[in-house]
């Protein structure tokens, strides 16, 4: 399926960049006229992927850190978020609620609303390789829109 | 400053504000700690409502002030809670834990 429309933005992971993120995410997806909350999911769901690269890909040092968004028809909204970090060694046990390795600062709830406020999420993760988080979301389309 | 603190009677208000993101959390957390230990309050109140966005951070910063408040035999409940936060609490099935008004 070819996107109708895409943005690709690079950021180092310094956690100063978690609101650029959320920011750059919920102006690309404006073009699909989303509802507020909508808006508030996608932003949502961007911070817990761009937190975990900045807080799991890259422990100790700064690295990069790409965030592509896509548009395809009938309104989906495709987020990938993409390091090359230490990775995961064991993805579904990283998925699991409550499941951290980040300490009493983390919750261990970010894959988990990622996938309660997206319809979809994929992660590939491959060890000293890095992770990519790959999300869809479709906005449907309101009455009086001209998308 | 991310936190206000008001009290009455037995039960100390602290309003949390702005964004509650990995970013910002690890300010708010120190400042909690610190007016917690100092205030040690029977009953704590967290205020949301100047809370613009709220991820799985906050999250972590609301389950220490809770176990904070366990550890002094108080308790924790919260109010004015914006509809982004209240969606990623209902997420991550906070309720169960600390009182959601």
């Amino acid at each position: 399926m070819k996107a109708i429309d895409q943005v690709t933005v690079t950021f180092t992971s310094r956690s100063a960049n978690e609101g650029f993120a959320r920011a750059a995410a919920a102006c690309f997806a404006a073009q699909l006229d989303p509802t507020l909350d909508e808006v508030a999911d996608i932003k949502t769901a961007v911070s817990e992927a761009v937190t975990n690269a900045i807080v799991h890909a890259y422990p100790d040092c700064l690295g990069k850190i790409v965030m592509r968004l896509r548009i395809f028809d009938g309104g989906v909204l495709e987020i990938q978020v993409k390091d090359s970090g230490v990775g995961i060694p064991d993805v579904d046990k990283a998925r699991t609620p409550l499941y951290t390795t980040g300490g009493e600062e983390r919750s261990g709830m970010g894959f988990t609303i990622m996938e309660s406020f997206m319809d979809g999420l994929r992660v590939r993760s491959q060890p000293d390789k890095g992770t990519t988080v790959t999300m869809r979301k479709r906005i449907a389309r309101r009455a009086g829109s001209s998308q | 400053m991310p936190i206000t603190v008001t009290s009455r009677d037995s039960a100390l208000t602290i309003a949390l504000s702005g964004e509650i993101d990995h970013h910002g959390a690890r300010e708010m957390m120190t400042q909690l700690d610190d007016a917690i230990a100092t205030r040690l309050p029977a009953r704590l109140v967290l205020d949301l409502s100047g809370v613009t966005f709220m991820d799985s951070s906050g999250i972590a910063v609301l389950l220490r002030a809770l176990r904070q408040e366990q550890q002094i035999g108080g308790s924790l409940r919260m109010t004015n809670i914006p509809t982004q936060a209240r969606r990623v609490l209902d997420a991550a099935g906070v309720g169960r834990l600390i009182t959601l008004d």
